[in-house]
């Protein structure tokens, strides 16, 4: 299967935003993809407002089915959230969960006075009714494929297609690795 | 070799009982997702949902305000229901059994056992009893372990000093009775400190403590020369029988921790204390009250540290 450049989906995600993202905009990227798309938009909107990070994983629902999946980044959030229009931003949409995780988590910090979500893949199979407003490109992925966005060592974002589950904690795949 | 009685069949964190003998890259997961914890203090919502539905017992059979205190709070910023048992004034004293209490406990479907108890070893009974339907955190056992203890002084430690690869550490007084001690050189063995030293009079250091990977000095002032971290130790008067210790101003004479003292350090050494402190005993009041002095922010680290372990736990 081909996939898209992801430097030129985040090209039209970015001429999307332009219009909408003010000065004042709170913008807060999702470990850990979303927060690499989230630091290239803060640049290149000038958003005068700090960029927030928010790593949902102690607001996953099936955290008592799988624990904590990877290690956790903490949430940091350097403007106050109260009544600010925050855009949220991932690499790929797809359950909806991890969204829905996000804005709970936010919450926590404040109320907003909006949230809009922009991703850089929509991948359909949503379980949640949880939409974007802003999309790079809607990419029909088969289930039990996963997409990942990664980036390399000069910065460059590309796209990737497995099949295998994510990663679990290092020390897990040790310990089995040792049996 | 038979498995690690904390670790479940896939590797991971049961229950935790003590430091000796877990992994290095289970101390830093812990120490790791313990940061990440941090700064659900200074939000509007104190709380993370993750432990929401989940009962967690706290079972104090030996008086503790800190430790107990700090546990309540890190499971209530987990969102767990904690129910605190006080046994010293309940059915123990009217002739219940450790593992009589546990059982009814657990019929009332306990999912954590917070366990501070004056006998060494009591935690292991009670987390051999429940298996693999609740988890057991060791609060404290007798002289033995303090292990979450000694993991807040490893996050106290990396946050000022980041790197244990290359720290001198001091751990002075009565290391003898200390379950803090114990837990702590594991921990900073494990976590690859290369100069870990006990500071004490010959009464009140363990025989055969230096197997454990420690220098021995019986004198402070060689001890703390140098050193990059020192951990002062409580000076356990209720624990104290016969004559261990002439007498309390005599033990500060010796191995109290003054600014002269202090001044022999590295000038950017850090002063830890596991509290509650006897000002006047091991420590002097303008050390404890110094600009080296870390000892309120290891109570901060505390609570995040042990949100870590309850949240690793309870995920498993």
């Amino acid at each position: 299967m081909n996939l898209p450049d992801a430097e030129k989906l985040f090209e039209v995600l970015l001429e999307s935003l332009r219009a909408h993202v003010t000065p004042d905009t709170g913008i807060v990227g999702i470990v850990t993809g979303g927060a690499w798309l989230a630091e290239r938009l803060h640049r290149a909107l000038g958003v005068q407002t700090p960029l927030g990070v928010l790593d949902p994983s102690f607001y996953r629902d099936d955290f008592s089915k799988s624990g904590l999946r990877h290690q956790v980044k903490p949430s940091q959030i350097p403007f106050d959230v109260q009544e600010r229009s925050v855009l949220l931003v991932d690499d790929v949409l797809f359950t909806g969960r991890t969204v829905r995780g996000a804005m709970n988590e936010l919450f926590d910090y404040g109320r907003p006075a909006r949230i809009d979500l922009a991703v850089l893949v929509d991948r359909g199979g949503r379980e949640l009714p949880v939409a974007a407003q802003y999309v790079g490109a809607n990419i029909e992925i088969p289930p039990g494929k996963v997409l990942v966005l990664d980036r390399g060592p000069a910065g460059g974002l590309s796209l990737t297609l497995s099949d295998q589950r994510r990663r679990r904690l290092d020390i897990e795949g040790e310990s089995e690795g040792k049996k | 070799m038979s498995r690690n009685p904390q670790l479940n069949e896939k590797g991971a964190l049961q229950h935790l009982l003590t430091i000796e003998g877990l992994p290095r890259e289970i101390l830093i997961h812990i120490l790791d997702t313990a940061a990440s914890f941090i700064n659900v203090a200074e939000r509007d919502v104190k709380k993370v949902p993750l432990m929401r539905g989940k009962s967690v017992f706290n079972l104090f059979f030996e008086p503790s305000t800190r430790t107990r205190t700090t546990f309540e709070i890190a499971a209530k910023r987990l969102s767990a229901d904690v129910i605190n048992l006080n046994i010293a004034t309940s059915s123990q004293t009217k002739g219940e059994t450790l593992l009589d209490t546990i059982d009814n406990l657990s019929a009332m479907h306990a999912d954590m056992f917070v366990v501070r108890h004056a006998s060494s070893g009591a935690p292991y009974l009670i987390a051999q009893h429940v298996g693999s339907h609740a988890h057991v955190v060791n609060a404290g056992d007798g002289r033995h372990a303090h292990p979450t203890q000694g993991l807040l002084d490893s996050y106290t430690i990396r946050h000022y000093k980041r790197d244990f690869t290359r720290l001198a550490v001091a751990i002075v007084g009565d290391v003898l009775h200390s379950r803090v001690a114990r837990s702590l050189i594991h921990a900073l063995t494990t976590l690859g400190a290369p100069d870990v030293r006990v500071v004490g009079p010959k009464t009140l250091l363990p025989a055969g403590v230096e197997q454990l990977g420690v220098r021995v000095f019986h004198n402070m002032d060689a001890g703390i020369r140098d050193c990059d971290v020192i951990a002062m130790l409580r000076v356990q008067n209720e624990r104290m029988r016969g004559a261990l210790l002439p007498s309390e101003q005599e033990f500060f004479k010796s191995f109290g921790l003054t600014p002269e003292r202090l001044a022999l350090a590295r000038p950017d050494a850090i002063v830890m204390h596991p509290g509650p402190i006897n000002r006047g005993v091991e420590i002097d009041s303008a050390v404890a009250d110094g600009s080296q002095a870390v000892i309120l922010s290891q109570v901060t680290f505390g609570i995040a540290v042990r949100m870590a372990v309850l949240s690793i736990l309870a995920g498993k």
